[in-house]
């Protein structure tokens, strides 16, 4: 039997889920000898063209992470569509569309006129703008147009399934790659993680305030040496983990630091920030309306803390970009 | 949209034994307020979920009206406090997101005060008028680089 094909892409993202698949060490010979990788431009001299003289359904799975920013990430997105039976979303960014999708709180032309005007770095009057076209005497060069919005993945080709992290740990990608390559994989759509909250995994649940309020205050991580036994929440350090999906294992929390969310939300929810909102809102320890202000003024960006990894997703967003879905 | 004849959309979220009750007796006791309002009943302030919230604008709303017991008064005893601690917080996120100040309220109003619940309605309704449809959430509209370059050259 021939060895089944697999393509693996990067959109708009950091090269963090690159590094993943090569942080799988030793395991990574086993997926060599399993699978024929086909195209996989951060590694392997493979081009466009190779993927273009595919036919169509060649391709087993096609790993694509990264959100969608550029035309270029779209047109190359609904190429491996077109040459993969599975398209696996990878990594945060394509799963909900990530950190890049923060940029969705601006607009383009904010983006431009700060990273190549007002960013403190920059030397103003150069004049250097990124152009779509250049003519020099060589011919024309162009670059991919910059859309104004950050999309995930699922909100410009149809998704099969969905590798949640920032970026995914090694298990859960070995985990993927052996269901992928035994036929065991689970119904379409599915995210291929926990389906249970972090807290569940947490080593330090048994500490976990259970009822009531207990943020007296907020503290950043920065703020204090946190006690490595105790529950980050119980210590006022906003930690996501009772409202994102689990299956990393806790690596974050294992470190010290607070889970952010980077798995994202679990199956029922439909909003990841609006959850956790929720989550935050109920331990605030006070009845008092100035005391809750001040509780809640202490915590800087609260977008950026809810949406870490999720605006694309958020139910205002998506809605945004795909009018008409809504009854 | 024209701007004169532009209606707001306000969907309530309403505890049932507080504000419910109030729109109730608004209602048998004849009082008029524009028909902007889609109340939604829920039994307790305490449980609006802020998907509920963001849901609403998501399906076109232009606010969203929270109406619970007065403190101390929760049927629960605590729900409509810990729907206050989430407004405090979801109304941060919401300015955050580009939704005006007007457009997300919350109001203790007790089953008798039918009056209180007319003037809230009415007071959101000509805040809402006067602010005009929302717009900018999200809005995708691919424009080419080039178009962003000359908007900087300008």
């Amino acid at each position: 039997m021939p060895k089944p094909k697999v393509g693996l892409y990067w959109c708009a993202s950091c090269g963090g889920c690159e590094e993943a698949v090569v942080d799988l060490a030793e395991k990574i010979l086993d997926v060599v000898a399993a699978v024929d990788i086909v195209f996989w431009p951060v590694a392997l001299d493979f081009k466009k063209e190779d993927v273009e003289a595919l036919s169509d359904g060649e391709m087993t799975a096609a790993f694509i992470n990264g959100a969608v920013r550029l035309s270029e990430q779209e047109e190359m997105v609904h190429l491996l569509r077109r040459k993969a039976q599975y398209v696996i979303a990878f990594g945060s960014c394509a799963h909900l569309g990530g950190i890049p999708g923060l940029a969705n709180l601006t607009d383009r032309q904010s983006i431009f006129q700060y990273a190549y005007r007002d960013a403190p770095t920059v030397v103003p009057d150069d004049g250097i703008v990124p152009r779509q076209q250049v003519t020099v005497p060589q011919g024309d060069l162009k670059l991919p147009e910059f859309w104004e919005r950050v999309r995930a993945l699922d909100q410009v080709i149809d998704v099969d399934y969905y590798l949640p992290g920032c970026p995914p740990t090694p298990t859960v990608i070995a985990n993927a790659l052996t269901a992928l390559l035994e036929g065991k994989l689970p119904e379409k759509g599915a995210v291929l993680a926990g389906t249970r909250a972090l807290c569940y995994e947490c080593d330090r649940a048994a500490t976990k305030p259970e009822k009531g309020c207990t943020l007296s205050e907020i503290k950043r991580p920065w703020e204090i040496i946190a006690d490595p036994e105790k529950c980050l929440l119980a210590q006022g350090i906003l930690c996501l983990g009772p409202v994102t999906r689990g299956g990393c294992d806790a690596v974050c929390v294992k470190g010290n630091m607070p889970c952010t969310g980077c798995f994202g939300p679990l199956d029922r929810v439909r909003d990841f920030g609006a959850k956790g909102l929720s989550a935050i809102a109920s331990l605030l320890d006070s009845n008092d309306e100035a005391e809750i202000e001040r509780l809640v003024n202490s915590i800087p960006d609260v977008a950026g803390v809810l949406y870490r990894y999720s605006l694309p997703a958020s139910v205002l967003f998506k809605s945004a970009q795909t009018k008409g879905d809504a009854p | 949209m024209a701007e004169n004849n532009y209606e707001p959309t306000i969907v309530a979220f309403t505890c049932t034994w507080c504000t419910y009750l109030a729109a109730d007796l608004a209602g048998t006791s004849r009082m008029s307020y524009p028909a902007n309002l889609r109340i939604v009943r829920a039994m307790c302030s305490g449980r609006i979920d802020p998907q509920f919230v963001l849901t609403a604008f998501q399906w076109g709303a232009d606010g969203v009206l929270i109406g619970g017991c007065h403190p101390g008064d929760c049927h629960y005893q605590e729900g409509n406090y810990k729907a206050l601690r989430r407004f405090k917080l979801l109304k941060k996120l919401a300015a955050e997101l580009g939704i005006e100040d007007e457009r997300l309220r919350l109001e203790w109003i007790s089953a008798s005060e039918a009056d209180r619940f007319r003037d809230v309605v009415n007071e959101m309704v000509e805040d809402l008028r006067r602010l005009g449809p929302r717009s900018g959430v999200g809005e995708a509209k691919p424009v080419s680089a080039s178009a962003a370059e000359e908007a900087i050259h300008a």
